[in-house]
This record gives structure tokens, C-alpha cells and sequence, in this order.
């Protein structure tokens, strides 16, 4: 072993330089560290500016879905005006000339003056002749009394006034003309048009491709609703009860390992193929309704359950092995154990992840495509507790899609505005879920 | 809904075994429910089980076997002079199916009796008008054999139901009258409850292996059909996919490569973008990082993993297509015809993908062992010395996992090349090019209007199949590669 | 605080290596090392005994800063090596390190070739010129490791596939290859079993005639051995410090005799 020491006479360390200076390599070394951390914050800069980047946008297009241009305008009508207009063959366009007078009155009353025509206005405001008529015949007793009207206003002034849409870039149309925009300025001055917010955005359902001004999201959260129903009351029971079983009960043999390498396979089974399986196994083969929150329902519960039931073997296994013990101990069959005792120990962690597992359904969009739920337009609420499952409705990232998927550029504000309600929905989930873990997390 | 309904007296059957046996026990005890083997509300637990279980159990398998039998019978009943030539018997049982649900919707709108509706010698031509009436014939071959069929399918499946309703509810009844006679002081309610719950617990299990089951063999069989319809080599080798649209086959160009090159040129720039990202990131994070920054930077990075996909499909559509349009577009290098593009759906199913190899590198750097940093640090490394030379070769076999597992999400991601990658299948390499992959076509292979028996939308399932064995194969390979790395330094 | 004046009287201050004054260690709010003097010599091995947990192991890391790996750790007081604060900011704590080379409780080989493993720290560092310059600081690494003979035939086999024994030669010739004036062992042989440690037990007397060595150990035996100066510590103070044969069969304070005689510990 000496041989080491005798053959190295050159062994003993020559003094280096002081370890006050630093040296040209150390120099150079520290420079190269400072670039590796440059990059790692570069990395973390890139993707928060992603981030960034990306809430920017949702909250930029998404806002203008939720306010939207309508006109005030006062009328009164008389008995006698109604009788007359009743007369005339075009009924409705009696109406409208009664509104373009009211309207005239309105603004040179407050001194502005700008020509327009009937035609402007049912570009502005569409035929608001036909809601003056609608409106009297219903209300007849409203004669002659001040009525105030809301009258939305079409989707290109709502893109005037939330940018969409400019001078420069208008392309004069049967829609919207140039000149149009000058009576909308000066409407606006007038202080008759002005933006309000859009109840009809969150309660409404979803209109047709022709009208993106009176399109909702009302209806299609309700489908998502039904849906999310099927997932929690599905996937919550059968996740536990397989987990409880892998976890507390089966035995170490090749039934076994085929479970788990199927859950674990399946966790990563890409969620267009768990459309496919639904569309072959509940539509075409078993001919459950196609569209309906059910099937999507059937479908998502199946993406769901090995999330669940990676996360409950997770809290079950978190339950120390002391507990189960302690009730073996005072003469509890297993299973009594595990009910009584690791059970109700494990739930909080069991409901976290079944909120997360949720969550994630609630956004997945890929396999409701194929199960029919964008080709339907969901135009009204489902009629009843069974219908909502039953019936064809559509589901919140499926109507965010049929949106994007339009070929108006209105829908566009639609689909960004559903997309904040669904990022809504998914946050108040998740800080359920965090409240519940910080609430309930036991450290044994 | 008859089944509803039927659950529903099912349920209630079993409530009503769980008080009656119950009771039942207590009574045999004479009231001391410390004489009785169990407590009690096992012996109101195990009639319950006795009455849903077995009756639920043949309901599920008559759902299951009615259809395969009813269809069998009547695609038998149909002559083979029904059968036009350009076509085949799945299409003309699919022609039936539709009368059979216009004649259901027919008698729904009270356009038709019941009585209209089943009777085989009724008058064809009023049968068909009134169903044209209403709106439930869209195609004009509704021929003499196929209402007949249809008659018969409606007929058969309305006599099953009525049998699977029946014969649940006697077994039901069967199993009220055995959990009744066993509920006595001596019997071992117990154990029967506790056994019977394991068996469910193991049938939940089983689920997962179903689902599996159920994938697969809906792949399969689809594929399969298509393959019947059309030459797999020419699905397998073919570079063109130009689906005919008329959706009845014919002059269809079905190839997968021009798919696949998109699905592979997509994934590519999508981990080309979140590879580095994340992997720095990760490091960043849990080398360099004090705690307050990990803090906050972890979950600010995590929340791009909890975004629904559909709003980074909305994404590269509305904001990043238009963005690259401004700089690579005709007013800027004039690379890019649209914003659909490889370029549009890879940048942005990479930033989905950051979280997703950040978290995973996470952990995967914090499982090298401590002591091979100090080993490192002691010898006069810097840190990034040690990161680069002593952790990342350590952790190296973890990562490559990791990118695997990346690979194969995006791989198998849906909306954003649905509305972010255009709609033309091409072998090109401009990455500003639109291209599709196998998941866009089946989406709109399968949401079209082509006919379900058609080799268009069959086509769906063989890319199905595709996809799902490519997806598998990669999650088999990078779990094997991660678990053996685990066990290195466990 | 310096219980062992006999000491300084034969200490010639040109031999001293490594001087400490008035250092405390804070770990968070724990003060884990109070007030320690110490002066390690050159070329002689220096054993730190005392029970777990007494600070034996933070004081040595203190020696090459790799105590500023751990956030909450605070180091006060002055540690100077041939004259030179260590703790000064100027100094880079990755040359620094180079000059005090250390080994680790449980050998920690890369997941590299052994080859790789030992030259490393010389590439590092920038100190061969080219390939056959670092094939030769590697052969005399792992000779003076005194593994030579051992894995001169396979140098591209994985450093992870030797036994224990090997893997911590190894770690010594790796720790040596940097041509280090300080060699700092935390207890080098607490995984090894005892053939393995009267290996490198001897190793460590090879090194003393190049290096100043500073052992840890809680066997007291060992320190016998091997060392000769010897520094006890308990409970974060350091009590007694002098020649190693002294200390054992002279200890002058209380707490030593203790421990020496195993009522502490």
C-alpha cells in the first residue's frame, strides 16, 4: 500500500495562489454559473409570461361577453296610434316609424341632430317594430302610459364599442355601414346607447349561428351540471370501493397486478379515445340518447375513476396501519375496521381528490365531440330532473367550442366569456378542494 | 323511462328487505338484539343485497345481450334482395335502426298509434308518409323490408324489456323470500353482508379492467369493419388522406402517414418548447430557489396544468395564430398563409406541457440523493457543475421518462390541434404550414355527416387504434424506465 | 474556553494549517457550535470525537463552507487557512474547497466510471493539460486511494458496482485527485465493515505525509489510532484539545474522562 505515497514525490500540494483572489478559471466558472441560473429563470420567466400571456387574453376578450350595447329609448304610445297602426297593412313598420319619431324628438330635444332611416335603425337595433307590437298587444293596459324599452343592439355596435370592430377596418355590409357609426356616436352622447351587463350571457342558452348577440351559457351549464351529477355519483362510490379493495383487501397475485396495470394504463389513455368508447359502447351499441348529459356523463366517469382511485389509495394508505390495528384489537372484523376506522380517517383526502378528479371532467372537452354534444345547439333548459339527463343538452367547454367553431367572429366574445365562467367554476372547485386539505390534513 | 323506473322498484324492494329483515331477526331474538349473532342492521343488509344484487346483476347483462340478439334476428330476417348492391347488410341494419327510431318519435308525437306502428300488414306507403310527415325520414330508402324490419326490432325489443323487467322482478321477490327465511337469531348475517360487500368491492375493481376491455374491443371490431371495407396497406403506407365527402366510400384516399407526420411535427415543436422550459424550470426551482420563490413559482406554473384544454385550443385560434400571423405572416416574412399552423398548435401545446415536465423533473431531481451533491460540492464544483455533471446524468434515465410520458400527452392531445392546427393532412416540413393529426381526423371523422358503416367515419377507429397503441406503448415504456430509476436510489 | 494550554506551547505557529477563533454555529435559533478555538496542524491527522450530536460534524464542515449549502445555517467567528479568513467575501467557496477536500460519511461514488469519478475534480478545476496528463493524476489518485491494483482494469466500469470498501477508497483517491492541502473525513468508515475500515485506517496514515488530515469519529479507539491530536466536543463546546495520547490517558477535564471512560455518550 506504500507504493502510493513512494512513487508520487511531486505529492506534496504546491501552495495554490491566496484565496483572496479569485483565479482566471474560477473567474471563468462563476461566469458560467451565473448563465446557468440566467437560464433557469429565463425558464420560470417564460413560462409565468405564458401565464400571464394567457389570463391577459382570457380576461381581455372574455370581459365584452358579459356587457352588452342597448338603446333607451321612452315611448308612449297612445290608444288612437295603436289603433292606427293596427289598421295599416304593415303593421310593424307603422311601429318603427313611431320609434324613429320618438327617437328624432329625443335627440334634438338634447340639440344633436344626425339624419337617419329605418333601415339604420334595424341595423342598430334590429326590427324593433316587431318588439313595439309584440310588446302593446301583450300589454295592451301600458297605452298611453311612458314605456321605457331596452332594445339590444346588434353585435357589430357591441363590437364598435368594445373595439372589435373600428372605422378603419368596417367593411360596409347589409350589417353595419359606415355612415351607421355616426348615429351611433351620437346616440351614444345622447346617453341612449350605452352598455350594460349581460344577464342573458349567464342564464341564457344558446342561440342560433345567425345571432351571437343572444347567445347564453346558461343552459349548457346546466348540462354540465347533470353531467358533473353522473361523474360525482358514479365515480365516488366505485373509485373508493376499488381503491378500498387494492388497498385494504387483495391478495398479492396476477388479478391483482392486471388491476392496477390497468388503472395505471388507463390513466394515461388519451381522453379522445375514452370518446371513442363511448360512442361505440353507449351510443351505437347500447343506444343510450346521443348528446345527452348522461352518456357524457357515463363517459367522463370512466376518464375519471383512475384519477380517483390513484388519489383515495393515496389517503387510504396515508392512515397509519396503528388504527386499523387498535379496532382489529378491540374485535372489529376487517372490514368493520376499515368502514368504521380507515374510512372516515381518509375522507377528506378522498374528497379532495374526487374535487380535483371533477374538476379536470369538467373541463375535458375531446370526448363529449364525439358523443353529439356540438353538433346539438342547446336552445332551451331541460323540463325536468330526468330530462336534464336524458334530454340532448350541450356542456360548458362543448358550447365554448360549438362557439369557436362558428364562423362569426361575434361568437368569438362568447366563447371567451364562457371560458371565464368554466375557469370560474374550476377555481371555486380547486380552492374547495385546497380549503379542504389545509381544513382537515392530519400529519400522524 | 322504464328502466328508471324499474331501478326505482327495485331500490324500493330493497329498502323494504332491509326493515322486514331486520325486524324479522330482532323478533326471532325476542327483542334482545344481544341474542342475535350480529347486529342487526346486518341482517337488514344482507336481505337488501339478496334482493337488488342478483336482479341488477341480470338487468345489466340482458342490456348487454338483448341488442347483440335482437340484431342478429332481424339482420337475418332481412332478404339479401334488400341489400343494394354499393352497399352492405351493417348499412341497411343502420337504415333500419333509423325507421325504427322515426317510428318510435312518430308514435311520440301521436303522428301514429302504437298499434299503426307495430302492425306488419299495415299499409306501407301510409306508414311511410305519415313518418315523412313527421320529419323522421331523412334518406328516401326506407324500402318495403326495411320498415318491415324495423316493425320487428321494435316489437322484439319492447317484448324484451317487458321480460327483463319481469324476470328482475321475480328474482327480486326470490331473493326477498331467501334473505327472509335466513334472517334468524343463529345465522351468520355478518359474514354472508361482508362476503357480499368484498365481492362488490371487487367488481368495482374489475371496473378498470372493463373499461380496458370495453376500449379495446370497440377498437378492434371498428377496425376490423374497416379493415374489411378497406386495404390496410393502403391505411398503413398510403401518403394521401383526402376523404371522399359524400360519405359513401368509393374514391376515398384513407392514408395515415400524412397523420402521423403532423401528430410527430406537432409533438415535436411541443416538446421542443416545454423540454427546456420545464426542465430548467425544475431545476431552477429545486437547486437554486429560496423557499418564497418556490413558493409561489410552483403553483403560478402548476396552474397552466389545471387549465381545461379547450382554452388552450381557444388560445392558439384567437391569440397566437393571429400573433404569428403579424410576424410571420404576409405583412411580416410572409412564411405563414393562416394562423392555423404546425408552429400555432406546437407553441401552444408546449406551454400546456410545461407544468406537466417541470413537476415530473421535480421529483425526479429530488430523488438523487443529497450525498451526490455534498460528494460533488466537496470536491470545489459549483452548482452548476453539479447540476450538470452529477445530478442530470444521475437523473437522466427519470427524465427521459418523463419526456416519454410528455410525448405521449402530446401525442394524444385533442383541442388544441383541433382548433389550432388547421385542417389539411400534408407531408411538408414548413412548420408554418397547416397540418392535422390522427386526433383532429377522428374528431372530424366522427362528427361529420358520414355514414357510421361508411369506411369515412370507420376510418375514426383504426386511427383509434392507432393512436391508442402508439399512446400505450410509449406510457408502457417511460413507466418502465421511471420505475427502474426509483428503484436506484431507493 | 481553551482547556489545553500545554498545546499551544508546542504548536510552532508555522505548521498551523487551519486556525479557528471564537466560532459559533447557528442552526435557525439553535446555536449548535459555541466559541470554538482550535489550531490544526500541517501534515499530522487531527481526530474530532465526542457523542452524536455534539458538533463535531458541523465544525468540520465549517472548514470548507459546506455548511453555506444549508440555508438556515449561520456561521460567526474566524476560520483562517494558511492566514487567510475563509468566511472573508472574497473568498470563492469553490476554491476554497479545492484546497480542503472533503469525504462523506457514506461513500458516495457518481453514477459515472470510476475513471470519470476520480477525474472529475481535476477537470473541474482545469488541472491536467490534456488526456494522457489526466490519465496519470487519475492513476496516482487512485494509488495514493490505495485502489489501484484493485480497478486498474476496469477504470470504465461504473463506480457504483464496487463494494463498500472500494466505493470509499474510491471517494478518497477522488477527494485527493484534486491535489487538496486540507483533507476533511466525516467519519469515513461509519458504513464500512471493519476490514474495509483498518483499510482505509492505514490510508489515512499514508495521507498524513502529505496532507493535513481532520477526522471525525465517535469511536474512540479509532481516534487512538489513527490521530495525533484529538479535540473533544460535547454538546456544541469544544472541552479539550491536545495530543491524542494525552487526552486519552490524561484528560483534564471532567466531561472528557466521561466519556473516555463511557458514562457519556
Amino acid at each position: 500500500m506504500s507504493d502510493a505515497s513512494l512513487q508520487s514525490p511531486s505529492a506534496a500540494p504546491a501552495r495554490k495562489g491566496s484565496l483572496h483572489r479569485q483565479d482566471e478559471r474560477t473567474r471563468k466558472r462563476n461566469a458560467a454559473e451565473a448563465r446557468f441560473r440566467g437560464y433557469g429563470i429565463a425558464a420560470i420567466a417564460v413560462g409565468v409570461f405564458f401565464l400571464v400571456v394567457l389570463a391577459f387574453s382570457i380576461i381581455r376578450s372574455g370581459v365584452p361577453a358579459f356587457t352588452h350595447t342597448v338603446l333607451d329609448v321612452e315611448i308612449t304610445l297612445t290608444q288612437q296610434q295603436f289603433d292606427e297602426a293596427e289598421a295599416q297593412l304593415f303593421k310593424t313598420k307603422a311601429y318603427a316609424g313611431y320609434f324613429n319619431a320618438t327617437l328624432t324628438a329625443e335627440l334634438e330635444r338634447r340639440g344633436i341632430s344626425v339624419p337617419f332611416d329605418e333601415a339604420a335603425i334595424e341595423r342598430l337595433a334590429g326590427k324593433v317594430g316587431g318588439t313595439l307590437r309584440e310588446f302593446y298587444r301583450a300589454n295592451p293596459d301600458q297605452l298611453g302610459q311612458p314605456v321605457t324599452f331596452e332594445l339590444p343592439a346588434s353585435s357589430r355596435v357591441d363590437g364598435y364599442f368594445n373595439g372589435r370592430v373600428s372605422r378603419d377596418t368596417l367593411q360596409e355590409s347589409r350589417f353595419l355601414m359606415l355612415a351607421d357609426l355616426d348615429l351611433v356616436d351620437a346616440l351614444s352622447e345622447a346617453g341612449i346607447i350605452h352598455g350594460t351587463f349581460n344577464w342573458n350571457f349567464i342564464t341564457g342558452a344558446d342561440s342560433g349561428v345567425d345571432n351571437p348577440g343572444g347567445a347564453g351559457i346558461g343552459a349548457s351549464v346546466v348540462g354540465s351540471f347533470f353531467m358533473m351529477l353522473v361523474v360525482l355519483f358514479l365515480s365516488l362510490p366505485i373509485g373508493v370501493a376499488a381503491s378500498i379493495y387494492l388497498e385494504e383487501f387483495a391478495p398479492q397475485n396476477r388479478f391483482t397486478d392486471l388491476i392496477e396495470v390497468n388503472i395505471s394504463n388507463l390513466a394515461a389513455v388519451p381522453s379522445i379515445v375514452f370518446g371513442i368508447l363511448g360512442l361505440a359502447v353507449f351510443i351505437q351499441f347500447a343506444h343510450l340518447p346521443q348528446s345527452a348529459p348522461l352518456v357524457g356523463g357515463l363517459v367522463l366517469t370512466l376518464m375519471t375513476l383512475p384519477t380517483i382511485i390513484i388519489s383515495t389509495r393515496a389517503s387510504l394508505k396515508a392512515v397509519p396501519p396503528s388504527i386499523r390495528d387498535a379496532a382489529l384489537g378491540v374485535g372489529a372484523s376487517k372490514m368493520q375496521a376499515v368502514f368504521h376506522h380507515v374510512l372516515p380517517l381518509a375522507m377528506p383526502g378522498i374528497l379532495t381528490g374526487t374535487i380535483i378528479g371533477l374538476a379536470q371532467a369538467l373541463g375535458e372537452t375531446a370526448p363529449l365531440l364525439l358523443i353529439g354534444m356540438v353538433g346539438f345547439v342547446a336552445r332551451g333548459y331541460p323540463d325536468g330532473f330526468i330530462a336534464g339527463f336524458t334530454e340532448p343538452n350541450s356542456a360548458m367547454p362543448a358550447q365554448i367550442y360549438t362557439w369557436a367553431a362558428r364562423a362569426d367572429a361575434s361568437f368569438y366574445d362568447k366563447a371567451w366569456g364562457g371560458i371565464i365562467i368554466l375557469l370560474i367554476f374550476l377555481l371555486t372547485m380547486n380552492i374547495i378542494a385546497i380549503i379542504l386539505r389545509r381544513r382537515f390534513e392530519r400529519r400522524w | 323511462m322504464p328502466l328508471f323506473w324499474l331501478l326505482v322498484i327495485l331500490l324500493a324492494m330493497a329498502a323494504g328487505g332491509y326493515v322486514l329483515g331486520r325486524a324479522r331477526a330482532i323478533r326471532s331474538a325476542g327483542g334482545d338484539s344481544r341474542k342475535l349473532h350480529s347486529l342487526p342492521v346486518y341482517y337488514g343488509s344482507n336481505v337488501a343485497l339478496k334482493v337488488f344484487v342478483p336482479a341488477f346483476l341480470v338487468i345489466l347483462l340482458w342490456l348487454l345481450i338483448q341488442p347483440v340478439y335482437v340484431a342478429s334476428v332481424v339482420s337475418g330476417m332481412l332478404p339479401d334482395g334488400a341489400i343494394p348492391d354499393n352497399s352492405s347488410r351493417g348499412l341497411v341494419m343502420a337504415e333500419v335502426r333509423r325507421a325504427a327510431d322515426g317510428l318510435d318519435n312518430a308514435v311520440a308525437a301521436g303522428l301514429m298509434t302504437e298499434n299503426q306502428a307495430r302492425n306488419a300488414r299495415a299499409d306501407f306507403q301510409d306508414v311511410t308518409q305519415r313518418l315523412r310527415d313527421a320529419g323522421q325520414i331523412v334518406t328516401s330508402d326506407v324500402t318495403q323490408p326495411v320498415l318491415r324490419s324495423a316493425q320487428r326490432l321494435r316489437v322484439m325489443e319492447s317484448t324484451g324489456s317487458m321480460i327483463m323487467a319481469g324476470v328482475a322482478i321475480l328474482l327480486a321477490l326470490g331473493g326477498l323470500a331467501w334473505g327472509l327465511r335466513d334472517s334468524q337469531l343463529d345465522f351468520r348475517a355478518r359474514n354472508v353482508v361482508e362476503r357480499g360487500v368484498m365481492v362488490l368491492l371487487i367488481a368495482a375493481a374489475s371496473i378498470a379492467i372493463f373499461t380496458t376491455i370495453g376500449i379495446v374491443f370497440s377498437l378492434v371490431f371498428n377496425t376490423y369493419e374497416f379493415f374489411t371495407l378497406y386495404r390496410w396497406q393502403d391505411f398503413f403506407f398510403g401518403t394521401n388522406w383526402a376523404p371522399s365527402f359524400s360519405g359513401r366510400g368509393g374514391s376515398s384516399d384513407l392514408g395515415v402517414v400524412p397523420l402521423l407526420w403532423g401528430t410527430f411535427y406537432i409533438s415535436i415543436v411541443a416538446l421542443s418548447v416545454a423540454v427546456p422550459v420545464g426542465l430548467f424550470s425544475a431545476i431552477y426551482l429545486s437547486e437554486y430557489a429560496t423557499s418564497r420563490l418556490r413558493s409561489v413559482a410552483k403553483p403560478l406554473l402548476e396552474i397552466l396544468a389545471g387549465i381545461p384544454t379547450i382554452v388552450y385550443g381557444l388560445f392558439a385560434l384567437l391569440t397566437v395564430g393571429p400573433l404569428l400571423m403579424r410576424v410571420f405572416g404576409d405583412e411580416g416574412l410572409g412564411w405563414m398563409q393562416a394562423g392555423t399552423a404546425v408552429m400555432t398548435a406546437g407553441l401552444v401545446m408546449g406551454i400546456m406541457l410545461i407544468p406537466f415536465v417541470s413537476s415530473l423533473s421535480d421529483d425526479i431531481i429530488n430523488a438523487v440523493p443529497q450525498a451526490m451533491r455534498d460528494g460533488s460540492y466537496g470536491l470545489g464544483a459549483t452548482k452548476s457543475e453539479t447540476i450538470r455533471q452529477v445530478v442530470l446524468p444521475a437523473a437522466l434515465p427519470g427524465i427521459v421518462g418523463a419526456i416519454l410520458l410528455a410525448a405521449s400527452r402530446a401525442i394524444g392531445e385533442t383541442m388544441i390541434v383541433v382548433l389550432g392546427a388547421g385542417a389539411a393532412a400534408r407531408l411538408d416540413l414548413n412548420p408554418f404550414e397547416a397540418m392535422t393529426t390522427v386526433t383532429a381526423k377522428i374528431v372530424s371523422q366522427l362528427t361529420g355527416d358520414a355514414d357510421f358503416a361508411s369506411p369515412e367515419a370507420l376510418v375514426a377507429f383504426a386511427l383509434g387504434m392507432t393512436l391508442f397503441v402508439l399512446t400505450l406503448g410509449l406510457n408502457v415504456f417511460a413507466l418502465y424506465i421511471v420505475r427502474k430509476y426509483r428503484e436506484q436510489y431507493d | 474556553m481553551y482547556d489545553a494550554p500545554q498545546t499551544q506551547r508546542e504548536v510552532d505557529l508555522t505548521q498551523t494549517k487551519i486556525a479557528a477563533r471564537n466560532v459559533q454555529v447557528y442552526y435557525g435559533d439553535t446555536h449548535a457550535i459555541k466559541d470554538v478555538d482550535v489550531n490544526i496542524e500541517d501534515k499530522t491527522v487531527t481526530a474530532f470525537i465526542g457523542p452524536s450530536g455534539c458538533g463535531k460534524s458541523t465544525f468540520l464542515r465549517c472548514l470548507n463552507r459546506m455548511n453555506d449549502t444549508i440555508d438556515v445555517c449561520r456561521v460567526e467567528g474566524d476560520i483562517l487557512i494558511d492566514g487567510e479568513d475563509i468566511y472573508d467575501k472574497r473568498v470563492d467557496p469553490v476554491q476554497l474547497r479545492a484546497k480542503v477536500g472533503m469525504v462523506f460519511q457514506k461513500p458516495n461514488p457518481f453514477p459515472k466510471s470510476i475513471y470519470d469519478n476520480v477525474a472529475y475534480g481535476p477537470r473541474i478545476h482545469g488541472l491536467a493539460k490534456n488526456k494522457a496528463d489526466l490519465d496519470d493524476i487519475v492513476e496516482r489518485a487512485l494509488r495514493r486511494g490505495a485502489i489501484w491494483d484493485e480497478v486498474k482494469d476496469r477504470l470504465q466500469s461504473p463506480g457504483t458496482g464496487l463494494s463498500g470498501g472500494q466505493q470509499q477508497r474510491l471517494c478518497i483517491a477522488r477527494a485527493v485527485a484534486t491535489e487538496p492541502e486540507v483533507l476533511l473525513m466525516d467519519e469515513p468508515w461509519s458504513a464500512l465493515d471493519p476490514i474495509a475500515t483498518a483499510q482505509v485506517e492505514e490510508l489515512i496514515d499514508e495521507l498524513r505525509q502529505n496532507y493535513s488530515v481532520v477526522i471525525v469519529t465517535h469511536s474512540m479507539q479509532q481516534a487512538a489510532r489513527v490521530s495525533q491530536k484529538t479535540a473533544f466536543f460535547h454538546l456544541g463546546n469544544l472541552v479539550e484539545f491536545g495530543e491524542t495520547g494525552q487526552i486519552f490517558t490524561n484528560p483534564e477535564d471532567p466531561r472528557t474522562e466521561s466519556y473516555i471512560t463511557g458514562r457519556i455518550g
